[in-house]
């Protein structure tokens, strides 16, 4: 199944030359156009292969990205990515501001052309063939992409047309969407009175009001509370369940990529450091001397915490509650400075947890820098998806 | 097929963008607002040559006989008939001079020492106007008034004499000394006035307005918003997206063109001579001619502000040198030459010649060929551009 089937339809086909009447063949793949010569009186003309194009073989990918280049000027923004994301999966893009990663999504909705490289959606060319690309994708963007002063269904409608969807159809879709994300009371209202997290649900299902292949979403959750977070989340897991959508996200939350994603590359400075399952990339830090461990003060004081930030080998240092701390390092002698100095500060250690490796501590490893800095998440527990330490806290993520 | 296309789909951005637009009700406000403001303005700013009342005047009278104080006498019984100035008394030409200086009068007349005596010898009497040169447009009026008004008693005191001293019958003395009546008769029924000039100017100008401001505003927005990025990203032509922003713009400035035209008729008493639906025409021929400099602005600025900016600078050479407000006849040769490269010039003209003259088709169609012509190049131009721009 996975074997290539390029050479399926090179059947011969006939052409009668118009001008001395003999006949000729060609053949190639359905949808091309040839120039073809007579064999006898070498006028030349130009033929279409009969039947319908059919996508390039993509080996069951939903996207095939080789190459891939984006200059601004002379900056890379995107520099020689090649992955590929397969079929019905849900693939996660993560690095820190400014990795990549939008520039990555926008070349793949047709929105920017890429300075070098190729890539296929759903089978066609980003660039040569970027009318059918759009037909089979939707997009959820950084910026919301609705109208503030139309209704919900309005906005669904709207987009609805622009893909020549029929009324019925249409007006039977935009029901479903809505009771998809339980919001058909709120057909009627406008945008502007909606919660941030019920906006985000329109969006999410306005990107799909075309029944897409292939969903790209560009950091969802960003701006979102806790609860609208793991909704969105739990909409995500859900189309591509239910819809079987192939999904293309981005994220510079460690969290929602191992939550969602059954593949995951880590994109830091326009390049690809790292691609892999999340369980395969957490094998890449155990046994290396990154750690994380989480340390409860009875007695926690600021001072305390501007110490232990002061050692060498502690690469980062987050504050969970009152007395937990989340602290992040690196080298063997670590777990023994951290204690000895918040001892010399008078702190009552309580307890010291080693946690299992995370993919913060594989993007630290591989970067050799927090994804991003003294923020990161405080999710509910019960959407935490499978590979967590025990009893693991977030503390709030800080806008 | 595709053309199909791309009509539905520019039809429902229009949809949504007019949508949008009612929903705001300061954008709605502004709508009826904007056009009002640019009537009344024009309306009452702007001198419409007949309306000279009250103009405060100096005079000043050195003379020792008795001819100078007639004469007032006389300034005076038609002043107060006419009632354009307001007379009052100075000591000299300084005097008046100070007066100008401190904006208490207008202008100043001046009846010399000898002014009796040259008249009494046989001689033509000097009478002198003072004129205020810090405004070219009052002194200018001002001078006519009184040139006419003196014109118009030295005929009144030679009929007089003449039919004193020489027994001339009044009406034999007055076409002896006037035997020309000028009558004014103009092609359609009413005076000529200001509004009845500047009204299809101002309505093809804010139809202009609304495209050129409307357009790239809305483009750069959505483009700042990122909500363009979900049209960019459906199966659509770029063609739509332009298309249908321009048809919801057409439309905005339409109202606002009717706006204008229903006040000028109500509270200017301007009186359409031609064809309605000539004027619609030529108004929409008006938006396709501009159409393709504000797409072609679009897709050259990045941003909101930078689109405003540029769309300002063009806009406000465009409406003084269009003969929008003024006679393009008045102007210099050179600014003349540059006007004829403004499509607002002939838009403005071809209004014109259908709303005053009642002109129909056939005489204004240099002009629409020419609005066509500068639409076509424009666009040529400017669709590439647009579609380059939105795949960068
Ligand atoms: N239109 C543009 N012109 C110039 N530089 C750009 C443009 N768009 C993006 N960049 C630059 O390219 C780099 C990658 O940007 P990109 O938006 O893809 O990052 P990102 O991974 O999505 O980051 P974020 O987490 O902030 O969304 C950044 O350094 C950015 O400044
Ligand atoms: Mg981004």
């Amino acid at each position: 199944m996975e074997k290539d089937s390029a050479g399926m339809n090179q059947a011969a086909h006939q052409f009668r030359c118009p001008r001395c009447g003999n006949i000729g063949e060609y053949s190639g793949k359905a949808g091309e156009r040839l120039i073809v010569t007579c064999d006898s009186c070498k006028t030349k003309g130009r033929v279409t292969i009969p039947g319908i194009a059919e996508p390039p073989s993509t080996n069951g990918n939903a996207i095939e990205i080789t190459h891939l280049r984006k200059l601004f000027k002379d900056f890379p923004a995107v520099d020689d990515v090649s992955f590929y994301v397969k079929k019905g999966e849900i693939f996660g893009l993560l690095g820190p501001n400014g990795a990549g990663k939008s520039t990555i999504i926008r070349m793949l909705c047709t929105l920017t052309r890429p300075t070098a490289g190729v890539a296929t959606v759903a089978g066609y060319d980003i660039v040569k063939q970027s009318g059918k690309v759009r037909t089979h994708i939707g997009l959820v963007s950084e910026k919301m992409i609705m109208y503030e002063q139309l209704t919900a269904r309005e906005n669904l409608k709207l987009f609805g047309k622009l893909y020549n969807l029929p009324n019925d159809f249409l007006n039977k879709r935009i029901d479903e969407l809505l009771a998809f994300v339980r919001m058909e009371k709120w057909a009627d209202h406008r945008i502007n009175t909606f919660s941030t997290g019920m906006k985000q649900r329109i969006n999410v299902i306005r990107a799909l009001v075309n029944q897409p292949e292939i969903l790209f979403l560009d950091e969802p959750t960003l701006g979102l509370d806790p609860q609208s977070t793991a909704e969105i989340r739990e909409l995500t897991k859900r189309i591509n369940t239910e819809n079987g959508t192939t999904i293309i996200l981005t994220t510079h939350i460690m969290f929602e990529a191992e939550a969602l994603c059954k593949r995951m590359g880590i994109i830091d400075h326009g390049k690809i450091v790292a691609l892999d399952t999340p369980a395969n990339l957490k094998k890449l830090v155990s046994g290396t001397d990154v750690s994380t461990f989480e340390i409860e003060v009875s007695n926690l004081e600021p001072r305390m915490m501007t110490s232990v930030q002061s050692l060498g080998s502690v690469k980062s240092l987050i504050q969970e509650d009152s007395n937990h701390l989340l602290v992040r390092t690196t080298g063997n002698d670590a777990f023994d400075d951290i204690v000895d100095s918040l001892r010399k500060n008078g702190a009552k250690v309580r307890m010291v947890k080693n946690l299992e490796p995370s993919l913060e501590d594989v993007f630290l490893h591989l970067t050799g820098r927090e994804a991003r800095e003294k923020v990161t998440e405080n999710t509910p527990s019960s959407s935490v998806g499978p590979g967590h330490g025990p009893g693991r806290r977030r503390p709030k993520r800080i806008r | 097929m595709g053309v199909r296309n791309v009509i539905s789909h520019s039809l429902w951005i229009c949809w949504k963008d007019l949508l949008e637009f009612s929903r705001s009700k300061l954008r709605l406000v502004m709508l009826v607002l904007m056009p009002l403001f640019m009537m009344v303005m024009v309306g009452f700013i702007f001198p419409t040559g007949s309306t000279i009342t009250d103009t405060p005047i100096a005079l000043v009278n050195n003379d020792a006989g008795s001819m100078g104080t007639s004469f007032v006498a006389q300034l005076n019984a038609i002043n107060n008939k006419s009632g354009m100035m307001l007379l009052s008394s100075a000591t000299d030409f300084n005097d008046i001079k100070t007066k100008l200086q401190n904006n208490d009068i207008h202008g100043g007349l001046i009846i010399p020492e000898n002014f009796s005596s040259d008249i009494l010898s046989g001689k033509q009497g000097y009478i002198t106007i003072v004129i205020d040169q810090s405004n070219p447009q009052m002194s200018l009026t001002m001078q006519g008034v009184i040139t006419k008004t003196i014109e118009a008693m030295g005929k009144q005191s030679a009929i007089s004499n003449l039919n004193s001293s020489y027994h001339v019958s009044v009406t034999t003395a007055t076409s002896l000394i006037t035997p020309y009546i000028v009558e004014s008769k103009g092609i359609v029924p009413g005076e000529p006035n200001y509004f009845q000039f500047v009204a299809p100017g101002i309505i093809a100008m804010v139809v202009m307005m609304a495209l050129m401001t409307g357009l790239p505003h809305a483009i750069s927005y959505e483009k700042d918003m990122g909500t363009l990025d979900g049209m960019l990203a459906a199966p659509i032509n770029r063609l739509s997206i332009i298309l249908g922003k321009v048809t919801a713009q057409t439309v905005r400035g339409m109202i606002q063109g009717f706006i204008i035209l229903l006040l000028a008729v109500v509270l200017f008493g301007v009186v359409i001579q031609g064809s309605i639906l000539l004027v619609i025409l030529l108004i929409l021929l008006t938006v396709f001619s501009f159409v393709g400099l504000g797409i072609l602005i679009t897709s050259f600025t990045e941003n909101e502000e930078t689109a405003t900016m540029v769309m300002m600078t063009l806009m406000f050479p465009m409406m003084f040198l269009s003969g929008v407000f003024f006679p393009l006849q008045q102007m210099p040769w050179y600014m003349q030459g540059l006007a004829k490269f403004l499509p607002l010039t002939y838009a403005t003209t071809a209004l014109r010649k259908v709303m005053v003259l009642g002109a129909d088709i056939s005489a204004v169609g240099t002009e629409v060929l020419i609005l066509v012509a500068f639409g076509i190049v424009l666009l040529a131009v400017a669709v590439p551009m647009f579609r380059r721009a939105m795949s960068k």
